[in-house]
Formats: structure tokens, sequence, C-alpha cells
């Protein structure tokens, strides 16, 4: 197979077609109820979570309760409209946090879904405090003592994306990409101009292979050729897998542990 | 002459001439850019870099900061060691950085050190808009988790001056885990019970205003500061069209909730000491 250059990977981590949260939520797990809300202002939907159970009865593993969240993006323009795009504002993070802390409160490990092209920038965000909605997101959840796994399903970028993404386990998909702006954007800054994002996708280091070895994740999931939209069920199944081993290895450890290895996997990150 | 003039000047009197070419324009006059009043720079400066007309913050470097705020001879630095870092191997990056510290005297974009504030001991970090426009790239964040750390350390107050145009592009997603990092750094340093004073200066906004920046205990901002998540340009591009007078300004956080108070600049080192003194715990 020819090699998919970074910006190629942008594409398809776009592709309206591409998987979204709800989908790999619908394969992966049973009984999700989707829960709403933050209890201050509203329901962002460009963030959806809830409960549910994960379990693999072929593999005699049975269900067991958990918390999932995901950043939705729709599949056509009408959808788009409804999800603000997967750009969530501050009560979506709330949300979420809300969820995670509840999670906590009742043992259940935590699974993210990230896939947003940022946190929106709006006046309303700004208004309701967009910077201390993530920043109360990643003091949080460094905290948490339930399990946490992340995966970057799609398009992560920017502190939209770390807000639901510190985790026990950072995953990507294959041809997921994780950065700290758009290359779009990345391009306009660093190089006065926009139309160079092919460029900037290129030097950025924002594909799975990249950030594997910067460390910044755990591990690639990896997808059918032409992207996860061609065996939905592939993709799927290898991530539920890997999400209930996971689980299963980190509930082994005492809260303790398992706070101070997540605050020394984030401690480590731009250190050599 | 000239170059024996040059050769008079000692190497720390050469440092503070730079740092303060870097903190304003060159010459004995400078115009306020606020009420376009021409003002006698030594004048400026004995106003804490503050227009006596008007009263417009001027920003300042973290060297000026700290002798505004840390007792004389107390200050001590934390983390000078950790250097800057090049992880995506990015086209010019560190030559800049190096032309950078040349020309400005500076060697990164945030300054911590233990001090004493009127005889109070805290830690202290204080971000330089003169470097890099104070953006979070893995120095920063690393010596900024390094001064949260010492705090703990030496349970003492942490007090973080903030000024930032947000995370470090060059450095790309190892900047935005700095976001990260340093807030589980707070997380353990809340859990400490230890006080953490965060103050917002002109401007502070991307990935500092979302981390460390917006966790202070107490959230102070010097007057008319530009604080937000988002710039207004990227806002206004965003919703097409023109955001109004004073957004994203101190007293628009105040009024928004975001903020404890906003205080001048003749009157910081007080009102910190004040705070600091307040949550002190008797030492059994």
């Amino acid at each position: 197979m020819a090699k998919i250059t970074a910006s190629e990977r942008v594409n398809l981590a776009r592709m309206a077609e591409r998987p979204k949260a709800l989908d790999y939520i619908n394969e992966i797990f049973t009984d999700f109820m989707e829960l709403h809300g933050d209890r201050n202002f509203g329901d962002d939907k460009s963030i959806i979570g809830g409960i549910a159970y994960l379990g693999d009865s072929s593999k005699k593993i049975s269900d067991f309760p958990v918390t999932v969240i995901g950043e939705q993006k729709g599949k056509n323009v009408k959808e788009n409209m409804e999800r603000n795009f997967g750009m969530c504002n501050p009560e979506g993070y709330r949300k979420a946090l809300r969820l995670m802390k509840q999670a906590e409160k009742f043992g259940r490990p935590i699974i993210t879904f990230i896939d947003t092209p940022g946190a929106y920038p709006g006046m309303g965000a700004e208004e309701r405090g967009q910077g201390e909605a993530i920043a109360r997101n990643l003091m949080e959840m460094s905290e948490l003592e339930v399990p946490i796994i992340c995966v970057v399903i799609g398009e992560g970028s920017s502190g939209g994306a770390l807000a639901i993404g510190v985790g026990d386990r950072v995953v990507m998909l294959e041809n997921a990409v994780y950065s700290i702006l758009s290359p779009e954007g990345f391009a306009s800054i660093l190089y006065k101009d926009a139309s160079k994002a092919k460029e900037a996708a290129e030097n950025m280091k924002i594909t799975a292979q990249d950030l594997k070895k910067l460390n910044v994740i755990d591990k690639i999931i990896s997808e059918p050729e032409g992207g996860a939209q061609n065996d939905l069920k592939q993709v799927a199944s290898s991530l539920k897998e890997y999400i209930i081993k996971t689980i299963k290895e980190l509930e082994k450890i005492s809260k303790d542990e398992l706070v101070q290895e997540r605050y020394n996997k984030f401690r480590k990150m731009g250190q050599y | 002459m000239v170059i024996d003039k040059i050769k008079k000047v000692n190497k720390q009197e050469k440092q503070e001439k730079n740092e303060k070419a870097s903190d304003m324009m060159i010459g004995k006059w400078i115009k306020c850019d606020n009420c376009k009043q021409i003002l006698y720079k030594e004048e400026v400066h004995n106003n804490f870099s503050v227009c006596p007309n008007c009263g417009k913050h001027f920003r300042i470097s973290s060297r000026r900061r700290i002798k505004q705020i840390a007792d004389e001879g107390t200050f001590e630095e934390i983390g000078a060691e950790v250097e800057t870092q090049d992880p995506l191997n990015f086209d010019g990056y560190l030559k800049k950085i190096e032309t950078l510290r040349e020309k400005t005297k500076i060697n990164e974009a945030v300054k911590c050190g233990t001090c004493e504030i009127n005889g109070e001991k805290a830690v202290l970090a204080v971000m330089d808009s003169n470097f890099m426009m104070g953006s979070m790239g893995s120095c920063v964040g690393e010596r900024i988790t390094l001064a949260i750390e010492k705090s703990i350390e030496l349970k003492l107050p942490l007090v973080i001056f903030c000024v930032s145009g947000g995370a470090r592009m060059q450095e790309g997603i190892i900047s935005l885990m700095q976001m990260a990092k340093t807030s589980a750094a707070l997380a353990k340093h809340n859990k400490a019970g230890l006080l953490y004073i965060s103050i917002l200066t002109d401007p502070t906004t991307g990935g500092v205003t979302a981390s460390f920046a917006s966790l202070g205990d107490v959230i102070l901002s010097e007057p008319n500061a530009l604080i937000g998540f988002a710039g207004p340009r990227v806002i206004e591009q965003t919703i097409n069209q023109k955001l109004p007078e004073g957004f994203q300004r101190s007293e628009f956080l105040l009024e928004h909730g975001f903020i404890d108070k906003i205080v001048e600049r003749k009157d910081m080192k007080e009102t910190l000491y004040k705070i600091i003194k307040l949550h002190k715990k008797e030492v059994k």
C-alpha cells in the first residue's frame, strides 16, 4: 500500500462518511443511555455523554457499566448545523466533566471519543468562560480515581480535544490526526498563508504514527484500506477488544497508583 | 568614542539596558498608545510602567515585574536550566530562539523562583511577552510545573503572572500537552491545601487561559487586559461581525464572573501580601 501523507490523513479524518462518535458507541457498547445538560446553562449537542454497558460474551467477559463521552460531528450539513460541527461551547465541556465526576462517584471507567475541529470561538463561548471550562477539565481529569481511556477517532484539534483527552491511555485510529490546531490555522499563523495547510500538515507531526514516536499516544488502532468507513465493524471490534483489555489491566492497580501514573504520563511530556 | 562607552558598561548594566529597550521604545520619550500623550520614559518607569496621564498599564518584562513584586534580593530562580526544545524539528525555530535571546537578553517566556513578598515567602512565576509573545512551549510548561512542584514541596503559596498569546505553535502537540501537565500539577497543589493566586495581564489568551491561568484560588487582573480563549480576530472571522468595545477585557471578565478583582499595578504587591497573609497557617 502506498504511503499516505499527513495531509491525506487530514482529509480522511475529516471525511463526512467517516464514522462518528455515536457510530462507535452503538457498535461497542450496549444499552447506551444519553444524559443531558451541564446543570448550569444548557445542553451542548456537539458533545454527547451517557451510561452504557461494556462486555464481550464471546470471551466470557460479562457486561459492566461504563460512562461514555464523545464529541459528535454530523455527517451532512443539517446534522452538522445541529452539532455545531463538533465544536463545543463551555457547557459541553462542563457536561462532560459532570458525567465524569458521576462516573467516579459510582466507580465506572470512562471512555472518551475525540473528534473536533476545536473549541468553538464564539462570543457566547467567551462570555461563559471557554478557557476556564477547558482548564477545569484538565485539572479534574488528572485526578479522577477511575480508569480513563481516550480515543481520537477523527480530528483532534487544540484545547477542545484535550479537554476530554487526559486519560490513562490515549489511543488513535490509524488515520486520525491530533494537533495543536488545524493545519490551516497553523499555516496562517506561522507561514502567514492559510493555503499552505498541506505543507503545515507534513511538518506538524499530527499523524498517529508521529505521535506514537513522540510518546503522546499509547496505541494505534488499524483501519481498513481507504479508511474506517469501509469497515466500521472491524475497527469497532478491535477498539472494543483494546478498551476491555486495558480497563481490566487498569482495574488491577490501586486508585492512588492509577492517578499517580496518569500524572507521570503527562508530567514527562516535553521533558527529554 | 562609542566603543569606549560600550566597554565601560558592565554585563549587568548591558543586560538591564537591553531589557529596558525591549520593554518599550528606545529613547528618552515615549508616546502612550492609548492617550497619545508624549511621556518622559523615566517618569513612566517610576510609575510602575503605567501612563501617568491615562493609567494605561504598559506591558513589562519579567525582570521589571519581579523587581516590583519580590522583596529586594530575595528572588532565587527555579528551572533556569530547562532549555527550549524543538520536538517538530521546525525549520528555523531554534535559530529564532537564539536570535531573540541575543536581542532581548531574556532566555525564555517565563522566569520562576522563590521569593519574599513583604517578608512572606512564596513561589513566583512571571511570564514575559517580549519572548515569543509569552507563548507556552515545553520549556515554559516545564518551568511552571517545576515551580508548582517546588511550592508543594516547600508548602508555599504560588503566584503566577500570566501574559501569553497561547500555546507555542512551533512545538506543536508538545505545547498542547503542557496545558495538561501544568493543570495536573495544580491539581496536586490544590489537594495539598495550598494557595494559588493567578494574575492575568495583557494579553492572556489561548492555551494559557485554558490551563493554569484560569485555575487560581484567587484570580486577579490588571485593568483593561485582554483575556480570553479565542483571539478577537478569530471570533470576528467566525461570527462575521465586529466585537463590541471592551469585549474580553478585564472589566468584562469581572462582570461575567471569571475574575475576583481588578488590581492596579501600584497596588499589586500589597494586595498579594494581604491575600497571602490571610491564608497563612500557623506551623505547629
